[in-house]
């Protein structure tokens, strides 16, 4: 249970981190608030901030929304034993971890700027896949029922 | 249980507050951005220029930092000219600014190259922003780039803040435009070599120059 919760919060930490950046590609607010090295308007202006489309920081928002969908769904009393909710987070995580190296490879070698909000979101993405990892291993519901 | 999810409710509200902060009080541009000054002097400025003074050609470029088309002849044509015309002595380069009024944040990036160019470094912040010209598309306030893009150019950002912020170079960016007025500049890139016109049908490329440098050159003889 207590990987689920610490999912669920680590992953609407990282949703509103992804919705700020999201609303900020589709024009809402000012600069964006980044420190002194202003890393995050070369990130957000680069070739790169659009994936499929659509600004890389919405598929952020999707992926947050449903591990953080899916780990509050798996606290239900009923789901609590049910591995499959474990089984679903990691691979979620999973494949938001893996875009997370993605992007972070495109920022350290490919767009040559850091911007501290997709740091901040790289580390949660990765607390949250070492977390659910960690739960799949322990079979996380049948050992806290 | 409960307690889990009155936590996550109130960690949701929070988050949701600083969010809306963060939205609302995301900066804007300077004064340097908005619009040409009330008043413009002359300080004898007349454009950084590229290549040796006694070179037989200088060719006047009227340049508008948000133009696309200024850009990709910065990024894409002047690598060739530098090597085969400026490099070589036969030609003296000189920016002038242009800024257009369509353009709502090209005289903000003049000025940026300015404050850059009082610190010695107008080039490099000239290729930063033309190099990384996406700002140009996006239409947001590029307060923080151009401070990246400065600091990339080897700007030291405190003298460019007070730069910037006082729009130390408006009145001279100003004058630069009202002089391209008076040479009926009527679009960017503009460009003039020792003085006279030159009229393109479509954009030059380094090919173009090097007939007109050629031909310059041949007739002075």
């Amino acid at each position: 249970m207590r990987h689920r919760q610490t999912i669920a919060l680590l992953a609407l930490v990282g949703l509103f981190v992804a919705l700020y950046l999201w609303l900020h590609a589709l024009g809402f607010g000012g600069a964006i608030k980044c420190g002194a090295s202003g890393g995050c308007e070369v990130v957000q202006t680069s070739q790169w901030a659009v994936f499929l489309g659509l600004p890389v920081a919405f598929y952020g928002v999707a992926g947050y929304f449903a591990l953080l969908a899916v780990a509050i769904l798996g606290l239900r009393p009923a789901a609590l034993p049910d591995r499959t909710w474990s089984v679903l987070l990691a691979g979620l995580a999973s494949a938001g971890f893996l875009f997370t190296v993605y992007l972070t490879y495109l920022e350290l070698f490919v767009i040559h700027a850091i911007c501290r909000w997709c740091v901040g979101s790289a580390v949660i993405m990765t607390v949250i896949w070492v977390v659910a990892v960690s739960g799949l291993r322990r079979n996380d519901g049948m050992m806290e029922r | 249980m409960n307690r889990f999810y009155a936590l996550v409710g109130v960690l949701a509200v929070v988050l949701g507050i600083a969010v809306f902060a963060l939205l609302r009080s995301g900066g804007t541009a300077p004064a340097a951005a908005a619009g040409p000054p009330p008043t413009v002097v002359d300080d004898g400025f007349r454009g950084y220029t590229l290549g040796q003074g006694s070179a037989r050609v200088e060719i006047t470029e009227y340049v508008d930092f948000e133009c696309p088309v200024c850009a990709s002849f910065a990024t894409i044509q002047m690598p060739t000219i530098k090597e085969q015309l400026i490099n070589t002595g036969r030609v003296r380069w000189r920016f002038r600014d242009y800024p257009l009024p369509i353009h709502k944040y090209s005289r903000f990036a003049a000025h940026a190259a300015q404050c850059a160019g009082a610190q010695g470094h107008y080039f490099e912040m000239q290729d930063q922003l033309f190099t990384h010209h996406q700002w140009a598309q996006t239409g947001k306030d590029p307060s923080d780039l151009f401070r990246s893009l400065a600091q990339a150019a080897g700007v030291d950002l405190k003298a460019y803040d007070a730069c910037q912020e006082a729009g130390r170079y408006a009145q001279r960016i100003e004058f630069s435009r009202q002089e391209g007025d008076q040479l009926l500049v009527d679009g960017t890139p503009t460009f003039f070599a020792n003085g006279k016109k030159l009229e393109f049908r479509r954009l030059p490329g380094s090919d173009d120059f090097k007939v007109i440098v050629d031909s310059i050159i041949a007739h002075s003889h």
